[in-house]
């Protein structure tokens, strides 16, 4: 009974330190383990892989460093596969703290690629607002966007000369931390018929199934295994891949916590 | 001018957002897109907002040598140097977003670790909050613990590799109960909003204009 | 290479104070914490002055004028004031009132532009999304559309108060509840892979753009 008191009051301390040490030791391995392909990811990539060459596709980065470890993956993975396919690639974002994301992102791809500025993609950077710019931008993109993140303008740009509105842009990928992805379905998709995939934090995936179940959204990449599912789809194992036996670990690791916690508290109040 | 123009402000925007709706023509389909670019510019200033009373409050510290004091010093160190860096990254690159400018030089070595480890520790405070608080104590909280489980082990790669069929559970809540279940709350959520957003245009609700 | 690995000291060194945390509150972990707070208040700054005032406004005023269209030039005064007003807050609640008036705009036009998206991004097409047909061929599809179709009007059911709920609708309530459990240990389950991925995240960092570099840097590895 002692003991099993002292392990239902352990030390939150023991337990922050074992949760790390059950991250930090599969992370020294870098071991890539093949993941089974859901549904929703795989949808989202087969709605970019049918896209013809050429195609325009938006990428909004609304996300931030607090949600880079999940997001970043699987942007990173998007570009790639928009540049494998040629399409055009046009980056913007609602969350200040997540554009230099996305300029660091598509410098790092671009080059993968030998994709050029200006001609296969381009960065379109920040501008407050929100669901102003999703409802303005059906009309014209210029009205907020006259100019690129550098204050160049987007005219200048051959293929956006003739981007004007959502009826140019073939897919808009969505990557949230937060509200932004139902706030694009519901002022962008329904108002326009923007076709939308959605990539997402765990936290938010679970709110997003419903718009693809009532078919608003062609695809989901949910959290970090969304991501490496979309790596392997990719055949280009990444960071999400490298994560994915942590992740398998820990998830492990906490519902033993829990199975654990739970029979130590039946084992308690069955003694009462 | 207090109270009753900033009601009619809102009356005529919410209405002119609503008509233009419908008729997306001249004038209103102009005017809301006008009154959208004017949203946006007027959005940014809203960012600002909260910095004055930040840098007013630790200046106070500081000059009273209150407790802590020490560290409004780092705060407001922390002010300066973004703004220095900022604003002559935009002067000098035409953007702060510049690779190589010391605005993205502060952003990837400061802001990222910063940001990024703040919310890493929840990593650590939810496995604790599941060894000390998650009971199964009712029906409910058994079968909230027991799909978690059925979620967390489904959704990795070890789940997958124990071919126990959990993948395939895991996608199946997700996918039926789960979108059920979110997409009612949600409908009660949005028909709330509907009603509160018309209550709003329409000055019932007037919780807004407090300063 | 040094100037990289000195950077990559100091987000190491932010990153331990911030951890820092999980032992005990300390000087290390708020120093940091009151870094932050700063840079992430000019941030915003520096945000509005290079993507609103310069593209939104003066570069938009310039070309105007370039173009000779004064009438578009003067009426961008009126954003560029209600922005302005806005900042009256600052001064105080004898003056702060006028920032009522941009309140009162940007409040409108999110009214205006949420009741259409919630209607129509919302609430139509999940409803139609739920409007399954109850008998299908296939077993798995009819059993997963009966499913759907019973947990949303339970799941709504439970949160209805305007009425004592009996009999049927009680019944409904508590399988409602059920739905509602269900759903919120998959967003459990989901919000745990959220959070180990960012710790995941900041381990990688760690690992191999801070150990590995520096004992490569000083010969270990």
């Amino acid at each position: 009974m002692k003991i099993l008191e002292k392990i239902i009051n352990i030390d939150r301390r023991v337990i922050f330190l074992l949760i790390g040490l059950v991250v930090f030791i599969p992370l020294l391995f870098k071991i890539v383990t093949p993941t089974k392909i859901s549904e929703p990811v795989k949808k989202a990539y087969e709605a970019i892989e049918a896209l013809p060459p050429g195609s325009n596709v938006m990428i909004s980065i609304d996300f931030d460093p607090t949600s880079a470890p999940e997001c970043m993956p699987m942007y990173i993975a998007i570009l790639r596969h928009c540049f494998k396919r040629n399409l055009r690639v046009i980056v913007l974002g609602h969350i200040a703290y997540g554009i230099p994301l996305g300029e660091i992102g598509l410098e790092k791809v671009s080059k993968e690629f030998g994709k050029k500025y200006g001609v296969d993609y381009v960065n379109l950077g920040f501008r407050p607002g929100y669901t102003a710019i999703m409802v303005g931008m059906g009309r014209e993109i210029r009205d907020f966007y006259a100019q690129d993140y550098r204050g160049t303008p987007i005219d200048s740009f051959p293929f956006m000369r003739d981007v004007h509105n959502y009826n140019d842009i073939e897919m808009l990928v969505d990557i949230a931390h937060g509200y932004s992805a139902e706030l694009w379905v519901q002022y962008a998709g329904a108002r326009y018929g923007q076709r939308i995939i959605i990539g997402s934090t765990g936290v938010v995936a679970p709110d997003i199934y419903p718009y693809l179940q009532s078919g608003q959204i062609e695809g989901i990449i949910g959290g970090m295994k969304g991501a490496a599912e979309y790596e392997q789809l990719l055949k280009r194992p990444d960071m999400a891949a490298i994560g994915m036996p942590a992740l398998s670990i820990s998830h492990f690791f906490i519902v033993f916590l829990i199975i654990m916690a739970n029979i130590g508290f039946f084992i308690r109040r069955r003694k009462r | 001018m207090k109270r009753g123009v900033p009601l009619i402000i809102t009356f005529v925007t919410g209405v002119l957002i609503i008509i233009a709706f419908f008729i997306p023509h001249k004038p209103f389909g102009n005017l809301e897109q006008r009154f959208l670019i004017w949203y946006s510019i007027v959005a940014g200033f809203t960012m600002l907002l909260g910095i004055d009373s930040l840098i007013k409050y630790h200046i106070r510290k500081i000059r009273f040598r209150e407790k802590g004091w020490g560290y409004s010093i780092v705060t407001v160190t922390g002010i300066v140097i973004t703004l220095i860096f900022g604003f002559y990254s935009w002067y000098a690159y035409h953007t702060p977003l510049a690779l190589g400018s010391p605005f993205m030089w502060l952003y990837t070595y400061m802001i990222v670790p910063l940001q990024s480890t703040m919310f890493a520790l929840l990593a650590f405070f939810i496995a604790s909050a599941a060894y000390r608080a998650f009971r199964a104590r009712t029906i409910e909280a058994t079968l909230l613990l027991i799909a978690a489980a059925l979620v967390m082990l489904g959704r990795v790669p070890l789940g997958e590799a124990l071919r126990l069929k959990l993948p395939a559970i895991a996608n199946w809540i997700m996918e039926v109960p789960q979108t059920a279940a979110k997409r009612g709350i949600f409908i009660g959520t949005y028909l709330g909003a509907v009603a509160m957003s018309i209550r709003v245009i329409l000055g019932i609700e007037r919780t807004y204009l407090s300063t | 290479m040094m100037g990289t690995i000195l950077s990559t000291w100091i987000a190491a060194t932010l990153t331990i104070a911030i951890l820092s945390f999980l032992y005990k509150d300390n000087p290390l972990y708020k120093f940091a914490e009151h870094l932050y707070v700063g840079i992430s208040a000019a941030f915003w700054v520096v945000y509005v002055w290079a993507f609103d005032v310069i593209p939104m406004i003066w570069d938009r005023f310039l070309e105007y004028k370039a173009a000779g269209n004064w009438i578009e030039a003067g009426v961008l005064i009126i954003p560029a004031v209600l922005g302005l007003m806005m900042l009256t807050r600052w001064l105080g609640p004898k003056v702060g009132w006028i920032s009522r008036w941009p309140i009162a705009f940007t409040v409108g036009i999110g009214a205006g532009l949420g009741v259409i998206a919630s209607i129509q991004g919302y609430l139509i097409p999940q409803i139609r999304g739920t409007l399954l047909p109850l008998f299908a061929k296939s077993p798995g599809v009819m059993i997963n559309n009966i499913i759907i179709f019973f947990g949303v009007i339970t799941s709504i059911l439970y949160f209805y108060f305007s009425k004592e709920l009996k009999g049927v609708l009680r019944v409904g309530s508590r399988v409602g509840i059920i739905f509602i459990m269900v759903a919120f240990g998959a967003s459990f389950g989901y919000t745990v892979m959220a959070r180990i991925s960012l710790l995941i995240g900041r381990m990688y960092f760690l690992i191999y753009d801070w150990i590995v570099p520096t004992l490569k840097l000083i010969g270990i590895m």
